[in-house]
């Protein structure tokens, strides 16, 4: 079995954002995607903090404190980019202009519902920073994470346990075993399978029904 | 002549009552007005409701604010990051309030009070646990929470560049919450790295007109720290 890594599945979905797209990216493993999309072809990277245009990496030596995404880290405008305040920033997220978001997860459902900012309802001081605001007013949610837990229990489910950060908008989830697309309706669908695994370890892996395309 | 430029940041904070709301600029240590936090530490006022959109690290500024009890209450989007030691301690015993708001509603709740909205309706945190006890209605099929303006007493912000009007400019993505508090606040208090003569600013590059700005102080803050 050879699961893919971090920088597979940052690079599988990058592969899969059409041109033209503006996109947010969440914190962790969708923060690398930017670094797999080449600027030649155009995706317009939007970060909660007021940038539109973000590029790649800073070059060592060529870093701008001025400049960071919603990670904190520093980064780059390419060329077309621009800079707004908060607000405007979150029209653009919540006034449904932006095409994809890509977040992290804690749980994903067959029913497209999002789990990813508090761990129980008991958990008394969770950071939900922009999640909801991305969760709803982006067109579409894609999400990124492993398939199942540190203890093995699976991510993948019926309906999320967890405190839900949005209601029925991720439409794929990029593993680190599959590539599962959410079909409203019906529920998860396989679309790419990591090397040396079965579909039935994928399904045992998962606690809600895998469809596979005929 | 209007003159919102003052020597020092003592004089830019003096006044501020106890019991204010007070809002602090910036994302991370990008557009943080530290030394108008520092100055506020100084100037003593207490009880205060601090919004920001983190709970402050390590033990200075508004971590700090808040380990000297100073804050009653901290409505912010993330309290939780790495070094937000102050907060998750002072939560843990009991000695702060909090209020999560997601970062967009945080946003928009000031952008609504300094544009005289009341309230206003979002489809952010619907069907979540921050939609508990607020009002929900259906517009075009499609359900929204209502959430309140959040107007306050004071605004500490950080721009790059100022006149004497208090027109601000920013620095990259130092503009972040700055422009959307300035608005929110009775006094707003600006500090800035540098001052312009008035008319020498690209009235194109203002981001934030003076209109909203009480008082302005220069420091020389440098970069932020990383």
């Amino acid at each position: 079995m050879q699961p893919f890594s971090r920088a597979q599945m940052a690079a599988k979905a990058a592969a899969d954002i059409p041109e033209g797209w503006v996109v947010n990216l969440g914190i962790g493993i969708p923060t690398l995607i930017a670094d797999h999309v080449p600027l030649e072809r155009e995706v317009i990277f939007q970060s909660e903090n007021g940038v539109l245009g973000m590029g790649p990496a800073p070059e060592k030596g060529k870093e701008d404190p001025w400049l960071i995404n919603a990670g904190k880290q520093m980064i780059t405008l390419r060329p077309g980019g621009s800079f707004c305040h908060h607000a405007d920033s979150f029209a653009m997220i919540r006034g449904g202009h932006i095409d994809l978001c890509v977040l992290g997860g804690f749980e994903v459902a067959e029913n497209g519902d999002l789990a990813n900012w508090a761990t129980s309802e008991n958990d008394t001081a969770p950071a939900v920073g922009g999640a909801m605001d991305l969760g709803v007013g982006a067109k579409q949610l894609w999400v990124v994470m492993e398939h199942t837990t540190k203890d093995g229990r699976p991510k993948i489910v019926e309906r999320c346990g967890y405190p839900l950060t949005a209601p029925g908008n991720v439409r794929r989830v990029y593993t680190n075993l599959a590539v599962l697309d959410i079909e409203p309706g019906l529920g998860f669908v396989v679309r790419d399978i990591a090397p040396g695994i079965s579909l039935e370890e994928l399904q045992a892996k998962s606690a809600a029904k895998l469809h596979t395309r005929s | 002549m209007i003159n919102k430029i003052v020597n020092s940041v003592a004089e830019a904070l003096a006044g501020v009552k106890d019991g204010s709301t007070v809002l602090i600029g910036g994302f991370g240590s990008v557009g943080q007005p530290d030394e108008l936090i520092e100055g506020l530490i100084e100037q003593g006022a207490t009880d205060l409701t601090c919004v920001a959109n983190n709970a402050g690290t390590g033990h200075v500024g508004l971590a700090r604010l808040m380990e000297l009890g100073r804050v009653r209450k901290i409505i912010c989007s993330f309290p939780r990051s790495a070094g937000s030691v102050v907060f998750e301690e002072l939560y843990r015993e009991g000695k702060i309030e909090l209020e999560i708001v997601p970062q967009g509603t945080m946003a928009e709740r000031m952008r609504a009070a300094g544009a005289g909205i009341p309230a206003f309706y979002t489809a952010t945190s619907t069907g979540t646990l921050l939609a508990k006890g607020k009002e929900e209605r259906e517009f075009n099929g499609r359900k929204y929470v209502m959430e309140h303006a959040l107007k306050a007493d004071v605004a500490l912000i950080e721009g790059w560049e100022a006149d004497r009007w208090g027109n601000i400019t920013y620095n990259q993505s130092g503009r972040n919450f700055n422009p959307v508090m300035a608005m929110a606040a009775d006094l707003t208090i600006a500090q800035v790295q540098h001052i312009r003569e008035l008319g020498e600013l690209n009235p194109e590059m203002i981001a934030t007109p003076g209109i909203y700005v009480k008082r302005v102080v220069r420091v020389d803050r440098g970069a932020p720290w990383a």
